[in-house]
């Protein structure tokens, strides 16, 4: 108790006195966990309407891979992504490996099925009349899609929210593919396990609740967004 | 409505904003070829000295340094594969086997300090003071008490498996227990477990306040931990940043690092946590 009591006090001081060193690990979470989670926003979302609407041979275990993909092991994804990035690996001529860059790319993989799949499936719940009525007005395939993923915002953002909350939380892949390279990789995740791991038991918890103070501002930020559609 | 479409609009500005900066970091520098990749054990790392000499190193050569604290093994299969620039690690006959294979060259002498047995203050095993710490460990199960191993091929890690062959026997299947974790989670283990434990004397002195455990053994020959640099060889990886490698190589057994070796962790724990590589000890660690 006495060390969690600790920890707060030492979260508060590191927040408080705007620790440089803090304060530069909690914004490159931030910026490499956003960007993730935009790009898997952007390709996700287009790919789960096509599911959604399509029928074509082959969805079905395209929509269970999806689903699966959801629940990617993310260490799994760590390693894949460092073997192909290896200097020995296909993509090696990159120089990829250990930079922020090779972070997005693990935290894409990881977000990437999360959207789709929630995606499809906010997209299924809708009331198939709607899609009826849409195309009997005449409605062109884009209008539909945009009117029918505007009824669909609720859940979407849901997918938003999960998606962002898989990558800022994530440390295996990030560490594998990182490297936790001071000023350069560290994220909150990886400096939480480091000073574990060195015996600085009041910095982890102190950087777990920055961590989980980001988390939820975020959080907030989005539900509200969400949430001003159910509101009037 | 119209609240609604704002507020999207709000939230996707967000996004954008958030990407833009992200993008920003994300090419904020990396010149391919300029960085250096170092693999080493986690104790120069969590011992905190690396974060001493490293920057130290960044502002005399204008190089970007990547650190990667991986643990011995992987650290030496990094050097093996060509992954790896320049190796710091502490497995004398490991990284020999690796100087043998022609993945890597020019093993230089940086810095040593010991391994001690440490166990519960009241010693039921009664190992302390053992002169030879396969004695030590035999006495452990012998006694049937628990001993407790990194089990993650770790510099630490293959020292206690020596210690073991020099013992003549295998670890017992009863009471050794492997966490495959760090050395500072190891001793917490063995600490909350009351079993014995191989540790190197820096994460003892770091979690000295957490943990239950005394140092019992200590002084063996056997029990001397030496940390050499050793360059990935440019002959048979073209890819690696040599030049990089043999100046950080250069810099560690300098005069100015060596330095700071010397004096490093006295301020914090009353005593140096490694001792500079002229004070004794060739590359076999005896």
């Amino acid at each position: 108790m006495d060390l969690i009591a600790r920890g707060v006090v030492e979260a508060l001081r590191l927040l408080a006195g705007l620790d440089a060193g803090v304060m530069e690990i909690l914004l490159l979470s931030l910026q490499l966990s956003g960007l993730a989670t935009l790009l898997a926003l952007v390709a996700g979302v287009p790919v789960g309407t096509a599911l959604a609407f399509h029928r074509f041979r082959g969805r079905g275990l395209v929509v269970a891979l999806v689903n699966t993909g959801m629940g990617l092991p993310p260490v799994v994804v760590g390693l894949f992504v460092s073997i192909l990035l290896w200097r020995s690996g296909p993509l090696g001529m990159l120089e990829m490996l250990y930079t922020p860059a090779a972070i997005v790319l693990a935290q894409l993989v990881i977000a990437y099925p999360v959207v789709v799949g929630l995606t499809m499936a906010a997209l299924q719940q809708i009331d198939p009349k709607l899609r009826d009525q849409l195309e009997g007005l005449g409605a062109s395939r884009a209008q539909l899609w945009a009117t029918l993923l505007f009824e669909a915002r609720l859940p979407v953002i849901a997918a938003v929210i999960a998606a962002f909350g898989a990558v800022i939380s994530e440390v295996g892949a990030v560490m594998m593919v990182g490297g936790n390279i001071l000023g350069y990789t560290r994220v909150l995740t990886t400096a939480t396990v480091l000073e574990t791991r060195k015996g600085n038991f009041d910095v982890a918890i102190a950087l777990s609740l920055i961590l989980l103070g980001l988390s939820f501002a975020v959080t907030w930020v989005l539900t509200h967004v969400q949430q001003r559609g159910v509101v009037r | 409505m119209h609240r609604v479409r704002v507020g999207i609009v709000a939230g996707l500005a967000l996004g954008v904003v958030a990407a833009a900066i992200g993008v920003g970091a994300g090419c904020g520098g990396s010149e391919p070829g300029r960085d250096l990749i170092l693999a080493t054990t986690t104790s120069t790392q969590d011992s905190g000295l690396l974060d001493v000499l490293v920057p130290l190193f960044e502002e005399r050569s204008g190089l970007r340094v990547k650190t990667l604290a991986v643990g011995t093994g992987e650290a030496l299969a990094m050097g093996s594969r060509g992954e790896a620039d320049v190796l710091l690690t502490h497995a004398p006959d490991l990284e020999q086997a690796l100087l043998d294979s022609g993945a890597a060259t020019n093993r230089r002498l940086v810095m040593h300090n010991d391994f001690v047995i440490a166990g519960p203050a009241g010693d039921p095993a009664g190992v302390r003071g053992t002169p030879r710490a396969a004695d030590a460990l035999l006495r452990i199960v012998a006694e049937g008490e628990t001993f407790v191993s990194r089990g993650d091929r770790s510099g630490t890690h293959h020292r206690e498996r020596s210690l073991w062959r020099e013992a003549g026997r295998e670890p017992p299947g009863e009471g050794y227990v492997e966490t495959g974790q760090g050395m500072a989670a190891t001793l917490l283990v063995a600490s909350a477990r009351g079993g014995y434990v191989l540790t190197d004397r820096g994460t003892h002195l770091a979690l000295r306040a957490r943990s239950e455990l005394v140092p019992l053994v200590e002084g063996d020959g056997l029990l001397l931990n030496v940390y050499s640099v050793l360059e990935v060889s440019p002959e048979r990886f073209p890819g690696v940043n040599h030049a990089g490698a043999r100046a950080f190589a250069d810099f560690l057994v300098g005069d100015e690092a060596q330095a700071v070796v010397t004096g490093f962790g006295v301020e914090r724990f009353g005593q140096p946590l490694f001792f500079p590589r002229a004070a004794g000890a060739d590359a076999e660690g005896r």
